[in-house]
């Protein structure tokens, strides 16, 4: 047999049948997170048609989207719009057999937060969920993807999803990452060198020696982040850190399962000659800390730098695009960014809130205070992370900086609960989108890793984490 | 899905790269059960500001604000999976894209509402995108069935492709879940098989 990635054997190993002969198959789907504002038409659907779930055990029903964060939880939505979101989720969990983790629940937090912290996710497997950053999962080996709601509903009622094969992309990561530079920053910079539509139509695998020595967390951060490329799956090879991971997870397999398991497991990998659409290398030893500066992900720049002129844009329509972002976001060509002052500060959402990014978070707020005319809030991805930050001193950290100390969800994300700027804020953010409006119509999202955020949130600008560590070392 | 055969009217040029689904579709229209009340969202923060039309918006403008078709840019539809965004379009009255590439999800989510989403090449949309700029010669026609596009007031004409089994889909307006369901035996028949080999997977 010829040679394949390890995305050509996930599909190969999920195809139920061909649906013509231009690789249209039908793809079964081993599990889904669903939540309570991309699933109630599909639910809708399958109650006009008379239709059942067709394996109500594999998914999750997980409120994370329009919760609030702040730190006294009642089951009480703030608005009933959001509150009939959630009554009709419980209502569609109770009537079609699905698991439900509610807002009260000890389990509950944000989808791709809580789904591998159950041990739901495991090698092997395809993930399909309501969500673009279901490629959370790629980083255990299983194939991840967000889709759209007709294809929940149409993954609820048949176990399997309509499906095109997708092009390969590999990201092989060398080198050995810089002070201050995380696994955000080296997502970020592959997506600033190959574009916001630069994996449009991939499926990306991260590979490489940073890869293997990056903690699962890390690859979570960089699975999830890489969307804002335009991916559309991520796959990585599972290796004993994944399994590490794994293992005593409440879902996880027991005893000798686990050992069948874990031997299988470890033999998914791309096949050493196995060919990629596209390779992409990068040395992350190259790699500064990055911020944002425009409207699209992909308009970024190490801190050090200064705010782009934009004549160097090439072609009419992104120049303008890229003119249109600076007057957003406010700045003027020229600018260190390093001089830009924020009012806000997020630490938060599925890329960047498990009990590492609070630690790297914490490490830049311990014995220093949130600057005069700045807000700083943290809002860890699942009350199972809340209670290990607050069981390692994290949580009084944050609080002694004074830093706003919330419950669990998406938040300011993507502004859908209560948490939301006004217009003309600026936040720096641990977030993975800085589109127009994202954080609220009107407010400014610089995107930059956990430690960077927290930087500027006790220098009241942005600034160059590194300056905060070296101090912190001397 | 709506189905989808031969469509004529106006096309409204979005030639900017990367116009996401939050520009598309603004979480404030995110907080329904259902489907209704999307046309309102669509480019909600662009069409309006200060509670006003904003004259500046492509779709305000004299000669484009009954659009049917847009002519976009690059990664077209990208960022979240929300499909609020096809519905809102839908329901503002768009009937087809027509761009160099749109993101996955929301390709998706077009062909699975009918939407039509039409990739040609970057020179072919640029200049289809210039020729609608002037509202004067702002009209197309689309022939699904023939898989051509008329524009430039019916003088010029163009093909592009689409994959049968899509076409198909959106010629008839087909019932996906329905038409999967026909293979139930398969997919029962897989799942045995996979559990086997698979037994940690429930």
């Amino acid at each position: 047999m010829a040679a394949r990635t390890l995305y050509d054997k996930l599909v190969d190993a999920h195809v139920v049948r061909n649906l013509d002969d231009s690789g249209l198959v039908l793809l079964y789907v081993d599990r889904t997170v669903l939540n309570e504002y991309t699933s109630p038409q599909a639910f809708a659907g399958l109650r006009a048609a008379g239709r059942k779930v067709w394996n109500p055990k594999a998914a999750l029903m997980v409120v994370d989207h329009v919760n609030p964060t702040a730190a006294q939880r009642t089951r009480a939505m703030p608005d009933r719009s959001a509150a009939r979101q959630v009554d009709y989720f419980a209502d569609n969990a109770r009537d079609f057999g699905i698991e439900y983790f509610d807002i009260l629940d000890p389990r509950q937090g944000i989808e791709h937060v809580v789904a591998p912290e159950q041990g739901l996710v495991m090698p092997g497997m395809v993930i399909a969920a309501g969500d673009s950053h279901s490629t959370a999962y790629g980083a255990f080996g299983a194939l991840g993807y967000g889709i759209g709601t007709s294809d929940i509903e149409h993954y609820l009622a048949t176990s399997t999803v309509r499906y095109r094969r997708l092009k390969t992309m590999r990201i092989h990561l060398t080198g050995a990452a810089p002070l201050g530079v995380t696994p955000k920053d080296i997502v970020m910079e592959v997506i600033r060198r190959i574009g916001a539509d630069g994996a449009t139509g991939y499926a990306v695998e991260f590979s490489g020696p940073v890869v293997s020595d990056m903690s699962v967390e890390g690859r979570i951060v960089m699975s999830i982040m890489i969307v804002e490329a335009g991916a559309r799956g991520v796959v990585m090879a599972p290796d004993q850190k994944v399994l590490d991971y794994l293992k005593g997870r409440p879902r996880a397999p027991k005893g000798e399962m686990w050992e069948r398991a874990a031997t299988s497991w470890l033999a998914l990998s791309s096949d050493p000659d196995a060919r990629f659409d596209r390779e992409v290398m990068l040395d992350v030893s190259e790699v500064a800390p990055l911020v944002t500066w425009g409207t699209s992900p992909d308009q970024a720049i190490a801190v050090t730098d200064i705010v782009p002129d934009l004549v160097q844009q090439d072609g009419h329509d992104r120049r303008t695009a890229a003119m249109r972002a600076l007057s957003y976001m406010g700045l003027t060509p020229g600018t260190p960014i390093q001089s830009v002052p924020i009012d806000f500060a997020f630490i938060g959402s599925c890329t960047n809130s498990r009990i590492e990014d609070l630690r790297d978070a914490a490490a830049i707020f311990r014995g220093r205070r949130v600057a005069e005319g700045v807000r700083a809030i943290v809002v860890p991805g699942s009350t199972q992370v809340r209670a290990q930050a607050e069981a390692e001193g994290l949580a009084k950290v944050f609080t002694d900086a004074g830093v706003e100390w919330r419950q669990s969800g998406c938040s300011m994300c993507l502004a859908m609960n209560d948490d939301v700027l006004r217009p003309g804020e600026r936040c720096a953010s641990s977030t993975n989108r800085n589109f127009e409006g994202r954080q609220g119509p009107g407010a400014r999202t610089h995107l930059m890793s956990p430690a960077m955020v927290a930087a500027a949130a006790v220098t009241g600008h942005i600034t160059d984490v590194r300056s905060l560590l070296r101090g912190a070392r001397q | 899905m709506i189905p989808f055969g031969q469509v004529t009217g106006v096309a409204a040029p979005m030639l900017a790269p990367n116009i996401d689904t939050d520009v598309i579709m603004p979480k404030m229209f995110l907080k329904g059960v259902d489907r209704s009340g999307l046309g309102e969202g669509a480019f909600n923060l662009l069409r309006f500001s200060g509670g006003k039309p904003n004259p500046d918006f492509v779709l305000n403008r004299e000669g484009y604000r009954n659009a049917c078709f847009l002519v976009v840019g690059p990664n077209f539809g990208c960022g979240s999976s929300r499909e609020h965004a096809v519905w809102g379009l839908q329901q503002f009255g768009i009937r087809a894209l027509i761009g160099t590439s749109f993101a996955g999800i929301f390709n998706d989510n077009c062909a699975n509402n009918g939407l039509l989403t039409i990739s040609l090449d970057p020179g072919v949309v640029a200049e289809l995108g210039e020729i609608v700029t002037d509202s004067s010669r702002n009209d197309v026609a689309i022939d699904l069935a023939a898989q051509t596009i008329r524009f430039d007031c019916g003088r010029r004409a163009i093909g592009f492709d689409i994959e049968t089994d899509r076409k198909e889909a959106f010629l008839t307006g087909r019932d996906f879940i329905a038409s999967t369901l026909v293979f139930a035996d398969d997919i029962r028949a897989f799942e045995a098989r996979h559990r086997a080999e698979n037994p940690w997977i429930v």
